[in-house]
């Protein structure tokens, strides 16, 4: 048997102030798996992302990542955040590539690392740009550039395209899809769009709130490769109507939404 | 352009009036004398009020230049070791609400007289801003910046150089600027304390005490005039650098978004 490549295991986590954030969480990814950790707000999924990225300690249980700790696993982690979180005192390019500069690697093989990366994203015109010459779309590639850059295995993603209009965030999905078949990662994605998360993931989690813990595992058994066309199938729009009554179950189960 | 041609004629303006009001009320020029008498002034000492006021620029760059060398450092420490900040941050602000009169006669008892002990007035009072700002812009990072950095297993000293220092740099800035205005204020000061090494020759701080007691009021305000200049020049150098570095990114230099 493969051993998963993240292994979560009766995590709970505890705030200073009290709170129950998440409780007796137990859940594996396969290498390969996209799993969407899908919720309404205060059911801890970013906690658990932060968690698994070794950001934040659990309270009690263990967490590995491709059979180390998270804290060791880094070099094969990026974390993309919700926001883009870019330096803003840097270009594009400087941006795309403060990984590798902080992993003392080489300016020529930076440079040609981050060029290749540039193009792969659509970005090479913007290169030599200051962030807040982009819009917000912009924005988020090179925040996803940057996370490729380093070559991960596993990539963590906080509701990275919450704050975008939809068109945008349409088609930064279909551009992560098509990275992903490419670069077989290992995915957990933050997100509470149902529509988003049925696009993308191979599973999703459902977490319920107070205290988070996990509600429902649904598989998504939409065929790959998962393009514009997908939005309009019928088997998509009865996976999407299924999670959201699930969802909508889970809200009203704890006293709707605060 | 045309502000500035505004600014000019609001200028040309009030000296009009000014050489007006003293030649109608025929006011002595001991008391207060007309924009002219003080050109005049200005024209025919140029040689010794240029010296005073080279000398006094000396000085206050080097008091300005140390502060801003010395506030980075203690604002880099203090952004490493929050202890040691908490326990010393009040005391720069000590430092500030100083009287600066009284100190400057001590300074100058200790250092002895020369621009040394002057630009160390400058440097006294240039420093609190610059620590005050310095250190608020290299605390204040983004929390995800700082994950970030913290992801790609960055060492104490990447995320001090890489993300608080140029997170800092406007702060910094805002620093300079206020120091800059007051690094001249400083150096006069100073001067006022200072001496000379020739009778009648020295700062504009000395030069300001020396015509006062002559009661050479023409040339006083010819003083006056070269210390404001010089303080305005510092600021807009100040300014100059805070455009240089900050315009590209920054959004307080936000000019225009291409497309």
């Amino acid at each position: 048997m493969v051993t998963p490549e993240i292994t979560i295991e009766a995590v709970a986590k505890q705030f200073r102030t009290g709170a129950l954030a998440l409780k007796n969480i137990t859940l594996n990814v396969d290498k390969g798996e996209f799993v969407s950790l899908l919720g309404p707000s205060g059911c801890g999924k970013s906690t658990l992302l932060r968690i698994v990225s070794g950001l934040t300690a659990p309270s009690s249980g263990t967490v590995t990542v491709n059979g180390i700790t998270p804290l060791d696993a880094r070099d094969l982690i990026s974390f993309i955040f919700q926001d883009a979180t870019l330096l803003p005192w840097r270009t594009v390019e400087e941006n795309v590539g403060l990984g590798l500069e902080l992993e003392h690697v080489p300016l020529p093989t930076r440079q040609k690392t981050v060029s290749k990366m540039l193009e792969l994203v659509g970005l090479t015109h913007v290169a030599q740009r200051y962030p807040r010459q982009l819009s917000g779309g912009m924005k988020m590639r090179v925040s996803i550039a940057r996370a490729l850059v380093s070559r991960p295995k596993i990539l963590l993603l906080d509701e990275p395209f919450a704050a975008l209009d939809e068109m945008s965030r349409d088609r930064l999905n279909e551009e992560l899809l098509r990275l992903y078949l490419e670069q077989l990662w290992t995915v957990l994605f933050v997100t509470h769009s149902v529509a988003e998360a049925v696009f993308l993931s191979s599973r999703i989690v459902i977490l319920a709130p107070h205290p988070g813990r996990i509600a429902h595992i649904v598989p998504i058994d939409l065929s790959w490769p998962r393009t514009a066309e997908t939005r309009a199938s019928k088997a998509y729009e009865d996976q999407v109507a299924s999670v959201s009554r699930l969802l909508r179950s889970v809200q009203t189960s704890t006293g709707g939404i605060e | 352009m045309k502000l500035a041609l505004n600014n000019l004629l609001v200028l040309a303006g009030l000296l009009a009036l000014w050489q007006l009001a003293v030649s109608l009320l025929h006011v002595p020029p001991y008391m207060l004398p007309g924009p002219l008498v003080v050109g005049n002034a200005v024209l025919h000492r140029f040689d010794t009020l240029a010296h005073s006021l080279w000398l006094t620029t000396q000085a206050a760059a080097l008091g300005l230049a140390a502060s801003i060398i010395v506030g980075v450092a203690i604002s880099l420490v203090f952004a490493q070791w929050r202890g040691l900040r908490r326990l010393l941050f009040p005391y720069t602000i000590l430092l500030q609400t100083v009287p600066i009169v009284a100190i400057a006669p001590l300074i100058l008892m200790w250092a002895g007289s020369g621009v040394t002990s002057v630009a160390l007035v400058a440097f006294i009072i240039c420093l609190p801003p610059i620590i005050a700002n310095t250190t608020q812009g290299l605390i204040s990072v983004e929390e995800n910046l700082l994950h970030l950095f913290l992801m790609h297993n960055a060492t104490p000293s990447q995320i001090l150089l890489k993300l608080r220092l140029p997170n800092a740099l406007p702060n910094l800035f805002v620093g300079v600027r206020i120091s800059a205005g007051i690094s001249v204020i400083g150096a006069i000061t100073g001067e006022l304390f200072a001496g000379s090494s020739r009778v009648g020759e020295g700062g504009l701080g000395y030069s300001i005490l020396y015509a006062s007691g002559q009661l050479e009021t023409d040339y006083l305000f010819a003083l006056v005039l070269a210390a404001s200049s010089l303080g305005f020049v510092f600021f807009f150098i100040g300014m100059f650098l805070e455009w240089y570095f900050l315009h590209n990114w920054h959004e307080s230099n936000r000019s225009e978004i291409p497309e």
